[in-house]
């Protein structure tokens, strides 16, 4: 059973010349099958975790561990945590001209299951993926990113969530800028991906808006670079209510 | 990747319209084209055309210190109803497509001691490619082909550039009327060599020229192609790409110049570099004259930045002297692969290696699929791994 385990996670970027610290000792572990949201206002280091943990090479760790199954994630390369089963579904996903939605797929896909998928099967998968998250067959021959509206952004990086299957997601901001009819349809896609239980789910948003569709085992409300109050699904339901303001003054006092 | 110096590169571009020509973009230069080197300056390397070109490593080449003391071996394989013939310069297709437009194309005009004309009979198509394969064994060499494609006559020319030479020479395509003519050439040298060259084309009523220039080796290449129309109706496409390693200057200098009506041209060169002090430069120049009704022209550059250190020079010049056309465009940019991106391709368990293949071959993959030859695609595209690969290891 896949687990994820952070502890005093401690991370540095560098700003206008300067070190700067966004986290300051995080811990949370995250199972296969459980949902973790982590809630938290602009700022507060939520998206530093998502890339620290993807391993993104403007943020260095200072501090802590981080493990999958007992293997030392910090020190794997980026592709190396892809490969282990890390998938990191970005807020701003990168265009990629030149390089068709078809091609990386496959071979992103033949990276991380280790061998080429089977092309009938493979086109058949990618072919119903595609339809759950309503996108259009042409899709597959545009290239990455390029000219996609930000819904689009959206479903592609759920598609590729639905064909790596990986043992650990984190979905950074998943739902901003997604209008209703696009913020179901993305859900439905990580529903489906969450149902057959073999997926840690660490759903980093802004606002309580998609854990309607989305249903936590966990709450974390994260602040100031730490996770600053734990947890069920109706701690969202708080935040809902009163906003993150008293965790905000609470943390620039800490 | 390391991300602080940003790779040198500048895209300067214009487009003028209008009447008043001060300076016909093939007058920028310092001397009027001409056969004869007498009549170009010794460049000092502050002129418009030599800006950007490393004078010192043309090993004498430009200033007239480089005797012909070097050998090349040229083999040519041509289906049977082609002759081959060797002439010398009072044959009247010897410089019949244009004058050589700088001083060292101009000395290979001058110096060359016998010129292969390669003619393929009017009304005949070709069904397999006209081979030229010119391998360099070193020393200095002053070269000068011809190939004449008859009325009505279709036919595939692949030039092979291989081994070392100080290589300065002209090349001449006289594309008949309503004839096609595919001249594919590829510049393959060892890293030692340098290659100045103009390839002029003659483009007959109706008929259609393409060309396709592929330069990956060399020390210093740098080309000439050059388009003229005798008649109206020809169609004119001119592919080319290019891998720039460390170290090397690739310098492709196009000039098509509409003094017909009704003529249509099409260029689109691209080029990837990676290395310490890769250099590419294009120079993408087209002049509608004003007799030039009915042109339809559009050029462009894409250049692909792979590592830091490497620099390029893209400047397209348009030039218009009449309203009277179908249309007229450039497009030049200079891009790099962004660390984003390599942090995107193998967040997706890509490894690094495969995710800049994967890049490069996107990026080359449109244009090469538009050459139309499919085994010039494999080549190719296997060419470009190997390149790759060369990088990475």
């Amino acid at each position: 059973m896949a687990t994820l385990e952070i502890h005093d996670l401690r991370v540095t970027v560098e700003a206008d010349n300067a070190t700067k610290e966004i986290l300051k000792g995080v811990d949370l572990t995250v199972k296969q099958g459980e949902t973790h949201a982590i809630m938290g206002p602009n700022g507060s280091g939520k998206s530093t975790l998502a890339y620290s943990l993807a391993g993104h090479p403007k943020y260095t760790v200072t501090g802590g561990t981080v493990t999958l199954d007992g293997e030392d994630v910090l020190a794997m390369t980026v592709d190396e945590r892809a490969r282990a089963g890390v998938f990191l579904a970005m807020q701003y996903p990168v265009e990629i001209p030149g390089v068709s939605v078809s091609n990386f797929l496959r071979t992103s896909a033949t990276a991380v299951r280790g061998e080429a998928p089977k092309l009938r099967t493979w086109v058949k998968e990618v072919k119903e993926a595609m339809e759950h998250l309503h996108m259009d067959p042409s899709f597959a021959e545009r290239n990455v990113n390029e000219g996609f509206s930000g819904g689009e952004k959206k479903r592609h990086e759920i598609l590729q969530l639905e064909l790596l299957k990986p043992s650990i997601a984190i979905l950074d901001e998943t739902d901003s800028g997604l209008d209703v009819d696009a913020l179901r349809i993305v859900s439905e896609g990580v529903n489906r991906v969450r149902e057959n239980g073999e997926v840690g789910t660490l759903l980093i948003t802004h606002y309580t808006r998609i854990l309607r569709y989305i249903k936590p085992d966990f709450v974390h409300v994260f602040s100031a670079g730490r996770i600053v109050e734990s947890g069920g699904a109706e701690l969202a339901d708080k935040l809902e209510e009163e906003g993150y303001e008293s965790y905000v003054k609470g943390g620039a006092a800490a | 990747m390391a991300e602080n110096t940003p790779a040198g590169s500048t895209t300067d571009g214009a487009i003028t319209v209008g009447q008043p020509v001060e300076q016909p973009a093939d007058a920028r230069v310092s001397a009027a084209p001409s056969y004869d080197v007498a009549d170009f300056p010794v460049p000092n390397g502050r002129e418009e055309e030599w800006r950007f070109t490393p004078l010192e490593r043309l090993r004498g080449l430009h200033d007239g210190t480089a005797e012909a003391t070097g050998s090349l071996r040229v083999e040519v394989t041509a289906p049977e109803a082609v002759t081959v013939q060797t002439v010398d310069r009072t044959d009247p297709r010897v410089g019949k497509a244009g004058k050589p437009v700088d001083r060292v194309v101009a000395q290979a005009f001058s110096a060359f001691e016998k010129a292969s004309v390669i003619s393929v009979p009017k009304d005949t198509v070709l069904t397999e490619p006209v081979r030229i394969s010119v391998h360099g064994e070193g020393g200095v060499a002053y070269g000068h082909q011809v190939v004449e494609v008859g009325a009505f006559a279709e036919a595939v020319v692949v030039l092979d550039h291989t081994g070392d030479t100080t290589l300065a020479a002209n090349v001449e395509f006289l594309v008949g009327d309503g004839a096609k003519l595919t001249v594919v050439s590829v510049q393959d040298w060892a890293d030692t060599a340098v290659h100045v060259a103009q390839h002029t084309a003659l483009v007959g009523r109706d008929a259609s020229f393409k060309s396709v220039v592929v330069t990956f080796g060399g020390d210093v290449v740098r080309l000439h192609p050059r388009v003229v129309y005798g008649a109206t109706g020809g169609e004119a496409d001119l592919f080319g790409l290019y891998f720039t390693d460390r170290g090397q200057h690739q310098e492709h200098r196009l000039f098509i110049d509409h003094d017909t009506p009704h003529c249509r041209s099409n260029v689109a060169y691209k080029g990837a570099l990676q290395g310490q002090d890769a250099h590419a430069v294009w120079i993408g120049d087209v002049l509608i004259r004003a007799a030039a009704e009915g042109t339809d022209t559009y050029e462009l550059n894409r250049n692909l930045v792979l590592t830091d250190g490497a620099r390029v020079d893209s400047v397209p010049n348009l030039e218009i002297e009449t309203g009277e056309i179908v249309g007229a465009g450039h497009a030049s940019a200079t891009g790099r692969f962004e660390d984003e991106q390599l942090f995107y391709l193998m967040s997706r368990g890509i490894r690094a290696e495969d995710a800049r293949r994967l890049v490069v071959r996107g990026f080359f993959g449109e244009l090469v699929q538009q050459i139309g030859l499919p085994d010039l695609e494999e080549r190719l595209m296997a060419k470009i791994d190997t390149e790759l690969e060369a990088a990475v290891g």
